[in-house]
């Protein structure tokens, strides 16, 4: 079964071709089961390797699948294998899973839009770059992924282009992204420099015997493309724009899988991190914990629902950074694949509620919705306790054990962790206290949104068919059923790796074979760590309660709680405008001198040179043959002197 | 040796004086046609060389050189002579300074 791995990446390849060739002819829904068939048997695929991968020995499970030789190139080789091990096929797992149930929501949420088949193909093509980029063995297939992912976003980003925000937001994901695909190009090119390969097998061979500078330059560079993709300060801007984009794109794509690329990465590469200094782990998880509480302040003061949960999702990816960086490798797999199922939940409820409200977005038009949709309402707070880390909802369970090694690591980490932790529970009550409950402010939701230009309705262009005075209910069979199964599975999803006992802790014992011994242990014993998951606990309590004081009875005013400052993101969109019009933009304009003017210049100068030769000997044809003659025949009787003299010699 | 008990050494005497003629030749006409009949004496002043010192030498390979160089000889006059006719037709009495029209 190992060998026919391929198949996990070959059938939404399958799918997007079919889809290229007859989407439109397909037509709805048909082309949305075909995507989701596709999904389907990749997610199949992936099963039958993992349960493959479990009949083996622990020591046995890694295997390279190689496909064909992608670029033979004297000693700079690089074949398109594909790497199982227990870490890209967990990755697999959740993404064509995850993947699967947002295709038969897209079915659901997509009726009516006329670019119904398009949509599916970019969904498909985008599933197929994700799995090449968690299953390539080398960083060069993964870098194709890498950018296949980043062109899939952007084009479903811009999904409705005809509007002009939706556009704008695209370009800036992708150009955002840019930046950190720089990082990454330049570690592959050190990679291959440093070490005469560009896979991970033969990185991890020779790691430990690897210089420390090396390491750490590779390790940074990298870590600059994972903050590019998984959203991380200073380059987190383009995800919360991204949220134009259709709702199960922000659920399947900047949520769940694509904006995990970049942890992923990194704990793929954890010998590297291992033997690279200290501070480059220890900038990792500053950076995380930073963006942790960055995003979860700035989630605080949003209006637009969907808005929330971006911000949310790029304090969440904050915490994956943290444990990378404390090197608690499967606490960041393990926020991964939670994160994934609560925060897919989270954004396909808040595309239900999206869809029931006409395509308002902003949460000041909601309110007590829980009675009109009790199923979006139900699974939505089963989302919201798991992110607030309610046990025993699988938020709890991962988050904490991201606080405990936190903890082992600095103290000044974890106090940043719990106060993320307050705000992410203040913020998540806030969203479902201001939709599901209170009174319902419907009625005055148009007047909001027409005279706020901060509550984007950008969500616009699918034809719902409802009219716009009809009351709020709940969607169709195809957009519940997934939220059901995927509450279901936010519900247990912690239980994959309980803290109580060593043989509890099933994911770290999967996931030992991908990391090499390089998982940190927590040194604090059972009594400090009970400590602080009644800590966290408290704090999630005080944040839920807060919320419910302000939002819920309004005890106290919003107003002091939604600063004007958060709202806009602590102005970081200002700075960055800034920079790269000022210094930035003199930078930049430097480069491009030294550009055009030595490297186009040396180019340039080679064909300059070989004109002005050419300018010079063209004299010498003068046309007429009898000279020719001559200079041949003259030619021809200094070679024979020449021969005599050499032979006479 | 030859008959009449001639020494190869006349015999690439004559070949040199046949290459002589056929190269001032080449260098002093004007005339296509003429300064085309120049290298087919030049050539065959080269045939000469190569059967004189073939039979000089006991070596048939001379003969068989001499065989290449004719048929090179024949397709360049397939050539040349094409080439004067088309020049003659285009510019009649044109000398070989005449055509100039390749100056660099």
């Amino acid at each position: 079964m190992l060998d026919a791995a391929w198949l996990i990446c070959a059938f939404p390849l399958a799918g997007f071709v079919l889809l290229v060739l007859f989407g439109r002819r397909l037509g709805e829904p048909a082309a949305g089961w075909l995507a989701t068939a596709a999904m389907t048997g990749a997610f199949a695929a992936a099963a039958a390797v993992f349960f493959a991968l479990m009949s083996r020995d622990a020591a046995d499970r890694r295997f390279v699948v190689t496909l064909f030789e992608w670029i033979p190139a004297g000693d700079f080789a690089v074949d398109a294998g594909l790497l199982i091990d227990p870490l890209s096929v967990t990755m697999a797992l959740f993404v064509t899973g995850v993947g699967a149930l947002i295709h038969v929501y897209a079915i659901g949420y997509m009726h009516g839009d006329g670019d119904f088949a398009k949509f599916f193909t970019y969904l498909n093509l985008f599933a197929f770059s994700m799995l090449v980029l968690v299953l390539g063995d080398n960083l060069v297939l993964t870098f194709l992924g890498w950018e296949g992912v980043g062109a899939c976003s952007y084009l479903l980003i811009s999904f409705w282009f005809s509007d002009e925000a939706n556009a704008a937001a695209g370009k800036k994901a992708f150009i955002t992204n840019r930046v950190g695909d720089w990082g990454f190009m330049l570690a592959i090119f050190w990679c291959f420099a440093a070490l005469g390969s560009v896979r991970y097998l033969d990185l991890f061979g020779v790691a430990g015997s690897l210089s420390s500078t090396t390491a750490t330059v590779i390790v940074v560079l990298l870590f600059a493309a994972a903050a590019g993709k998984s959203a991380q300060l200073p380059l987190f801007i383009w995800l919360p724009d991204a949220m134009a984009g259709p709702t199960p794109v922000s659920a399947l794509i900047h949520a769940a899988t694509m904006v995990t690329a970049g942890v992923y990465l990194l704990v793929r590469v954890n010998p590297l991190i291992a033997a690279a200094d200290s501070w480059a782990p220890e900038l990792i998880a500053w950076a995380g914990a930073g963006t942790a509480l960055f995003a979860a302040a700035a989630a605080t003061a949003q209006n637009d629902i969907k808005k929330v949960l971006a911000y949310s999702t790029v304090s969440q990816l904050g915490y994956m950074m943290l444990a990378v960086g404390s090197g608690a490798y499967v606490a960041a797999v393990f926020h991964m694949v939670t994160h994934a199922f609560f925060k897919a939940l989270l954004f396909l409820g808040a595309g239900s509620v999206i869809h029931a409200l006409h395509h308002k977005q902003d949460m000041r038009g909601y309110g007590a919705l829980r009675a009109a949709m009790p199923i979006t309402a139900g699974t939505f707070i089963v989302g919201w306790l798991a992110i607030a880390g309610v046990p025993p909802f699988a938020g709890f369970w991962s988050k904490d054990e991201i606080l405990a090694h936190a903890w082992d690591h600095s103290v000044a980490l974890w106090l940043v962790g719990i106060v993320t932790a307050v705000l992410t529970a203040f913020y998540m009550s806030r969203l479902v206290f201001m939709t599901f409950f209170g009174q319902s402010r419907h009625a005055v939701a148009a007047g909001i949104a027409s005279g706020d230009g901060s509550a984007s309705d950008v969500d616009v262009g699918v034809g719902s068919g409802s009219e716009p005075h009809e009351p709020p209910h709940e969607p169709s069979a195809l957009m519940t059923a997934p939220l059901v199964v995927l509450a279901g599975a936010a519900a247990v999803a912690g239980f994959i790796n309980l803290p109580f006992s060593s043989e509890l802790h099933f994911l770290g014992d999967w996931l030992a074979p991908s990391l090499f011994g390089n998982e940190a242990h927590l040194a604090s014993g059972a009594a400090t760590q009970w400590l602080l998951a009644v800590v966290s606990l408290a704090g999630a309590a005080l944040g839920i309660a807060v919320a419910a004081a302000v939002y819920l009875r309004q005890r106290l005013p919003a107003r002091r709680f939604e600063r004007p400052a958060a709202a806009r993101a602590f102005y970081f969109d200002e700075l960055w405008t800034r920079f790269v019009g000022g210094p930035g933009r003199r930078g930049f304009e430097a480069v491009a001198a030294f550009d055009a003017g030595v490297i186009d210049g040396a180019v340039n100068g080679v064909g300059r040179s070989v004109r002005a030769a050419a300018v010079t000997l063209r004299r010498a044809q003068s046309g007429f043959v009898r000279s020719y003659a001559l200079l041949t025949a003259a030619g021809a009787v200094a070679l024979l002197v020449w021969f005599l003299i050499r032979a006479s010699v | 040796m030859g008959p009449a008990g001639l020494s190869v050494g006349w015999y690439l005497a004559l070949a040199v004086a046949l290459f002589a003629v056929g190269g001032v030749g080449l260098l002093v006409r004007r005339n296509p046609l003429v300064m085309f009949m120049c290298v087919e004496l030049m050539l065959n002043a080269v045939n000469v060389a190569f059967v004189a010192l073939g039979a000089g030498l006991n070596d048939v390979g001379g003969q068989i050189a001499v065989f290449f160089v004719l048929v090179v000889a024949a397709t360049e006059v397939v050539i040349g002579l094409a080439l004067v006719v088309a020049i003659n037709r285009r510019r009649a009495g044109a000398t070989a300074d005449d055509l100039t029209t390749l100056k660099g």
